[in-house]
């Protein structure tokens, strides 16, 4: 049976994987849901552990960088970043 | 002296705090009625006629003129045109006024007009909303430009509506570099009366949302810059002539609404550390826009400018 890759993409509170999902998004490798901006007001998980206990394997996570000297207060991009994926199997 | 309304010092805040103020149902039904007549609409659609000719079309028909960048304001429209009625509205005018000062220039216009899905099927291409971004490019400077979101129809939740994420107005980033975001807690969509404007800082998240209805949806945005400091230009008599005293932390009552609330209340979407350095970029907007440069709430700048603390 072929493969895809689902990806889920939370923004979380602070660095640690329990903290409260502020931003998330999905993409269905599989093409069966497609998701899209402003599709949805409610997180999927509450935190990033209750993505864990739902079968969704974490593969990569935001580096927690010191502040560079005289922009410590400059904010852009959102900053824990965690990224999930499911494996699945599908007709082809 | 002035003949218009300016907005009050809460507006203010609340504009500072938020990056937008929402004026529901504000624009006459007629002058609204006049704008949809004046813009166009576009072509039923038609199977094989692709999004970007109708879209060109559209455009090309139009009654609203080309404007370039870099005129005043205020000979951007014809006289007697829909948008220049609603410019001249006194709370339109007190608004731009209180916000980029009397005479701003015109930056940009652009007639957005989000489409139901009978185009695609007819046309191609995939119905989806827009990227969540921020307009134009980054921006490291401390005043802003304003964009005016006009909605001359009623929009209803199945139209999509204009997506907008408060509070994120004051992060430096680049365009739609963000768009990774699909969804941001405590985003909003326009769903409004028709007539309903939305003023917004330039840095603002945003994105068109999808139309799922069986009707077009038209927005027409202008972006305005100032030509003088945004420095007290709104109604003075209502800025308190010091700020709220107010306990921090361990607080035991409901603190009443002021400036110093609005600019200390985060958003749903704030991470639990950098949500701080929100309210420290908001106090030191605030301290631009009335030109207090020693203004605070909360402490935060006053702890960390303390002079005895600045020699080793």
């Amino acid at each position: 049976m072929p493969q895809r890759q689902k990806v889920l993409v939370l923004y979380l509170a602070n660095s640690a994987l329990d903290a409260p999902t502020v931003a998330w998004a999905e993409y269905d490798g599989t093409g069966e849901t497609r998701r899209m901006a402003g599709d949805a007001d409610a997180a999927p998980y509450r935190t990033g552990v209750d993505a864990l206990k739902d079968g969704w394997r974490l593969f990569q996570a935001a580096q927690i960088l010191p502040h560079a000297r005289g922009e410590e207060f400059d904010l852009a991009y959102l900053k824990y970043e965690f990224f999930f994926e499911k494996i699945v199997e599908t007709a082809g | 002296m002035t003949d218009v309304p300016l907005l009050s010092a809460l507006d203010m805040a609340r504009f500072t705090a938020r990056g937008f103020l929402r004026f529901d149902a504000v624009v006459p039904d007629e002058i609204n009625a006049q704008f949809l007549a004046e813009a166009g609409q576009a072509k039923p659609p038609e199977p094989g006629r692709k999004m970007l000719g109708t879209y060109m079309e559209l455009l090309a028909n139009s009654g609203v003129p080309e404007v370039p960048p870099g005129v005043p304001l205020s000979s951007a429209y014809p006289q007697g045109s829909a948008l220049q009625r609603l410019l001249d509205l006194p709370l339109v005018k007190g608004a731009i006024q209180s916000l980029v000062g009397a005479d701003p220039v015109f930056d940009h216009h652009f007639l957005h007009v989000t489409f139901p899905p009978a185009y695609y099927e007819a046309g191609g291409g995939e119905h989806v909303s827009q990227h969540t971004h921020q307009d134009s490019t980054v921006d490291p400077q401390a005043g802003f430009d304003l964009q005016i979101m006009y909605y001359p129809h009623k929009v209803t939740r199945e139209m999509g509506g204009t997506r907008f994420v408060p509070g994120t107005h004051l992060r430096k980033v680049s365009e739609v570099a963000l768009g990774r975001y699909q969804n941001i807690a405590g985003q909003q969509h326009m769903v409004c009366e028709a007539g309903t404007l939305l003023f917004l800082h330039n840095g603002l998240w945003h994105g068109g949302g999808v139309n799922h209805s069986d009707r077009t949806r038209t927005m027409f945005k202008i972006r305005m810059s100032p030509t003088q400091p945004q420095v007290r230009r709104f109604d003075l008599s209502t800025l308190p002539a010091e700020p709220a005293e107010r306990p921090i932390f361990f607080v035991k009552r409901f603190l009443p609404e002021s400036v110093e609330a609005i600019l200390m209340t985060p958003e749903p979407w704030f991470e639990q550390d950098t949500g701080r350095l929100e309210y420290v970029n908001r106090i030191k907007l605030w301290r631009h826009l009335t030109g207090d440069p020693a203004y605070d709430t909360d402490y935060w700048l006053t702890r960390l400018e303390n002079p005895a603390r600045a020699h080793a």
